[in-house]
């Protein structure tokens, strides 16, 4: 074992996170220049020597050239002192062996991206016994990222919760909305709505909602709600979330796997075309309300006959760019849908942007903001029983996901018979795949996880949410 | 190329020059030389005057520095650093002539010790202390110190890092440029301090110990008196054998050490550097017992030359000119070999040479087998195909360069062995040669133009030839 501590000599202790990201390709190249410039120290890991070179040269980070699943070069890399390692390179199982290796040869958290859908939704399992701090998945991170423009594309922010089963949605409230002069906990009696209103923003202040707090027009506000829930909310409120109810697919790879299938929960219809014959079988099977077309969708008749000129929104997934981006062009020509765009490869975003192809998709760089999302609540989150923490309203208020592991001074007793310190709301509690809107008799139990939004910025441990 | 960004940095340099003046200037309080002072406090105003300028009248837009820029920008600053450091030697009348003054101040920073002065005994204490100062501010470079508080962002710092640092490759000991830095140059300060403190217990004054290890540190080799260290106990010349070594090794290894990596700190370079240095010292202290009835004085002396040259520092107990023709031979040998990469020291470097025979051999072995693939190995670390083919390069550009000034000096029409060894220890960084430029003699009697060409060698050789090529190199200045 190598002893660089966490307090070696001349380094003594630090402020900053050492971070190992092993994989140095486009991904692992944008995450070591972002990390590197928010101050974390940063070392690299690549077989190509020439990769590390080049990257070496271009930002202050250190190099090392070897196999990153292997004890010997993460010793070199410094995995004794490390914080975090994140595994990005193009294999699944080596992404997975360098986090259990990592785990093993030093103290760190690890992060490892998966692609295939066979590991990727074992991802729980993964986690919990492989100890991984987070499994990404592109293609699902850039899912979600697409479903939310389709969904709600007037929405401030979507944070998901517990794997997208509770949402943290912040919009703005129009100025006419029947919500305003309604008070805060007439919600539940007058909309008949299981909705949680957390925050409130209004001018320069940001409010943690009591029952007592009065709506008004132009408020910002932000609600905890399952997605079905939220879209209940928004219609009896007559809040435009633009939206779309149908959308045309095209190829229907893991990411148009992932889409529908949130796009589907949320009450949206979807129609794929995908060429491949046996892949439409696959698809078939797994949904009865989806329609899928076996086609080519280069074949402009196939998408007119598809139903392009009507489509809701049209979302381009094809393997090829440059065929993405052609295919967006003549469903914009074609008709009025929304255009969603993915471009994997192709960097010439100056140029796409002129295009006017609405949403541009970029599954990198979801990966790379979803990491470092991560890394910055790191910090945060070191020696609590916090999962993961969100900002928002400028860093005066945060989301933090709690898992419950022990019996505490909090669990058990109804919600309403603790004295919790002002400004603390428990937005939701997570049991066993349920989501549930806390009332003031609802308990928190052991095994739970909980969400808790307050403007106590840095809180370590659920207890403290106590007066 | 980023001319702004240039002058901006050169600006930095020269008031980082202004501040190393406080050295001096402390000396010259200390030993009540007010005469002297004021000619480094006039030489301070001016690197702030210039520097300042340079600093302020355009801020720079693009702080992008690519590979050429960091070339420059080393080879300008040092010859800036040059330049204005030879001032006070000159405006006090020390050196009398400007291109004396500079080929001392050069000989200081580049941590040469070559000198013009035949009597160092009748300078005032200041003007030595400046001396033996420039070797401790030249040892470590100077640029990667500054560029660590410039507000750059780190890629850039490491075009400058690799142009500076000696060695065939650098690699940086922790992710960031600057807390790299600061741990090298706190290996450097607190070794320094060590060998200061063991040089007062050997009866030392303060003044003199301070010099030594300044000059020590920098692999530099100015002494304070007319014969070295010659003068000085037993005991001394053991502790300044012991941190020329020291200061030869790899720093890198020293950081090892500390985190108790013990199989990286004693990696195949520092083994080869030590056997090297056992087995010369082993020949010369046979070879020289005739001149040294005690075994005990042959073995010190010999181990104390040979230390002084193979880490590149110049100091001498006696007149190793005199040594027969097979110690004479082995210690010019020692001389191109120079220091470990990654030390204060000069010369070729122990790592080139490894990497050159490896590559030797292996080229002999595929003449045997034409289509066999073999990659070079220190240790169990492969070389890249990268550096061994820039550490060719290199080897060439130091032949030519070599045999170039060579031929320049040689119009003064000394003796073969006077014009070889003067720069072998102007371009190794070592100080005095054989013969006319012997440890007990000086460089004084050059020509002018032969002392330019030995400047540009002390420069060259210090950054290790790129960087003063490059400065030649059209291709450099074209857009």
């Amino acid at each position: 074992m190598q002893t660089v501590g966490k307090n070696s000599l001349f380094l003594g202790k630090r402020d900053f996170l050492d971070i190992i990201i092993v994989g140095c390709g486009k991904v692992g190249q944008a995450l070591a220049e972002q990390l590197n410039e928010q101050g974390s120290n940063i070392t690299v890991i690549d077989l190509d020597g020439n990769k590390i070179d080049a990257l070496t040269s271009r930002c202050d980070v250190m190099g090392v050239v070897g196999n990153g699943a292997t004890h010997l070069v993460q010793q070199e890399a410094g995995i004794a002192r490390a914080d975090l390692l994140i595994a990005v390179t193009g294999s699944d199982e080596l992404n997975l062996l360098c986090c259990l290796i990592a785990k093993k040869a030093g103290n760190c958290r690890t992060i490892a991206r998966v692609r295939s859908p066979q590991y990727s939704s074992e991802a729980p399992f993964l986690k919990d016994e492989l100890g991984l701090a987070m499994v990404i998945n592109p293609e699902l991170a850039a899912a979600q990222e697409i479903a939310r423009v389709l969904r709600f594309p007037s929405a401030m922010k979507i944070e998901t919760f517990s794997r997208g089963r509770v949402e943290l949605l912040k919009f703005r409230l129009p100025e006419d909305s029947p919500l305003a002069g309604l008070a805060v906990k007439e919600i539940s009696s007058k909309l008949m709505c299981d909705v949680l209103v957390c925050t409130i923003e209004r001018g320069d202040e940001a409010y943690i909602a009591n029952g007592n707090f009065i709506f008004e027009g132009k408020d910002v506000i932000s609600i905890v709600a399952s997605p079905k829930k939220a879209n209940d909310f928004f219609r009896k409120i007559n809040y435009k979330t633009n939206s779309v109810r149908d959308v045309l697919i095209t190829g229907g790879g893991e990411l148009g796997h992932y889409l529908t299938e949130i796009l589907l929960r949320s009450g949206i219809s979807v129609k794929i075309i995908e060429k491949d014959l046996k892949r439409c079988e696959e698809l078939s099977e797994l949904w009865d309300e989806v329609t899928v077309i076996n086609g080519d969708a280069s074949d402009q008749n196939v998408l007119l006959e598809a139903g392009l000129e009507e489509a809701g929104a049209f979302v381009a997934l094809t393997n090829l760019d440059e065929e993405n981006i052609m295919l967006s062009l003549f469903a914009k020509s074609a008709g009025s849908a929304k255009l969603v765009t993915k471009i994997n490869r192709i960097e010439f975003d100056e140029v796409i942007k002129h295009l006017d192809l609405d949403t541009i998709i970029y599954p990198k760089n979801i990966t790379s903001d979803t990491i470092i999302r991560y890394v910055r609540s790191f910090k945060r989150t070191e020696g609590s029983n916090v999962e993961r923490v969100y900002q928002f309203i400028k860093g005066k208020v945060e989301a933090s996901e709690f898992t419950i592991t022990d019996e505490s001074a909090v669990t058990n007793i109804p919600l309403m018979e603790l004295t919790l310190k002002p400004g603390v709301l428990v937005a939701a509690i997570l049991r066993d795949k349920k989501v549930i809107i806390p009332r003031g008799s609802d308990v928190i139990m052991s095994g739970d996880t909980v969400v808790i939004v307050s403007n106590i910025v840095g809180l370590h441990d659920i207890a403290d949410i106590l007066k | 190329m980023n001319y702004r960004m240039i002058s901006y940095v050169l600006g930095w340099i020269l008031v980082f020059e202004a501040a190393f003046m406080a050295v001096p200037l402390i000396t010259a309080a200390v030993f009540a030389e007010g005469s002297t002072a004021i000619w480094f406090g006039v030489t301070a105003g001016i690197c702030l005057a210039i520097g300042g300028l340079l600093i302020l009248v355009k801020k720079p837009e693009k702080k992008r520095l690519f590979s050429r820029e960091g070339f420059v920008i080393v080879a300008l600053s040092w010859i800036a650093l040059s330049v204005f450091g030879a001032l006070p030697f000159f405006l006090s009348g020390a050196i009398p002539s400007y291109i004396d003054a500079l080929f001392e101040t050069v000989s200081g920073f580049t941590t040469t010790g070559a000198s013009i002065l035949s009597d160092v005994e009748a300078l005032p204490k200041s003007i030595l202390m400046w001396r033996s100062f420039t070797h401790w501010v030249g040892g470590m470079g100077v640029l990667v110190f500054v560029m660590a508080f410039l507000p750059l962002s780190g890629g850039q710092n490491m075009h400058i890092m690799k142009a500076e640092s000696p060695g065939p490759s650098v690699s940086k000991l922790v992710p960031r440029v600057k807390t790299t830095a600061l741990l090298l140059y706190s290996i450097y300060f607190v070794l320094t301090l060590i060998e200061f403190i063991m040089l007062l217990c050997g009866g030392m004054t303060g003044f003199e110990a301070l010099n030594t290890a300044f000059a020590t540190a920098g692999t530099g080799g100015f002494g304070i008196y007319n014969s070295s260290i010659g003068n000085f106990s037993p005991y001394i010349q053991i502790v300044v054998t012991v941190f020329m070594l020291l200061f030869s090794v790899n720093f890198n290894s020293y950081f090892f050490l500390l985190n108790r990596k013990f199989r990286e700190a004693f990696n195949t370079e520092v083994i080869v550097f030590f056997i090297i240095v056992v087995t010369a010292v082993t020949v010369i202290t046979l070879d020289n017992r005739a001149l040294y009835p005690e075994t005990g004085d042959s073995l010190r002396n010999s181990a104390f030359t040979v230390a002084s040259l193979i880490s590149t520092t110049g100091f001498s107990t006696v007149d190793f000119n005199a040594w027969s023709e097979l110690s004479r031979t082995i210690l010019v040998i020692i001389m191109f070999i120079g220091a470990c990469a990654g030390s204060t020291g000069g010369g070729i470097k122990v790592s080139r040479f490894i990497i050159l025979f490896k590559s030797l051999g292996k080229e002999l072995k595929v003449m045997v087998h034409p289509k066999q693939i073999k990659k070079i190995k220190i240790g169990s670390h492969p070389i890249e195909h990268e550096t061994v083919r820039s550490v060719s390069v290199f080897m060439i550009a130091y032949l030519v360069v070599f045999v170039m000034s060579l031929v320049v000096i040689s119009f003064d029409n000394h003796d073969l062995i006077t014009n070889f060894t003067a720069v072998t220890a102007s371009i190794n960084n070592i100080g005095p040669g054989l013969e006319l430029v012997g440890p007990t003699q000086n460089f004084s009697f050059f020509s002018v133009p032969s002392k330019i060409v030995l400047i540009f060698d002390m420069l060259a050789g210090r950054l290790e030839l790129f960087p003063m090529l490059l400065l030649f190199t059209p291709s450099t200045w074209k857009k």
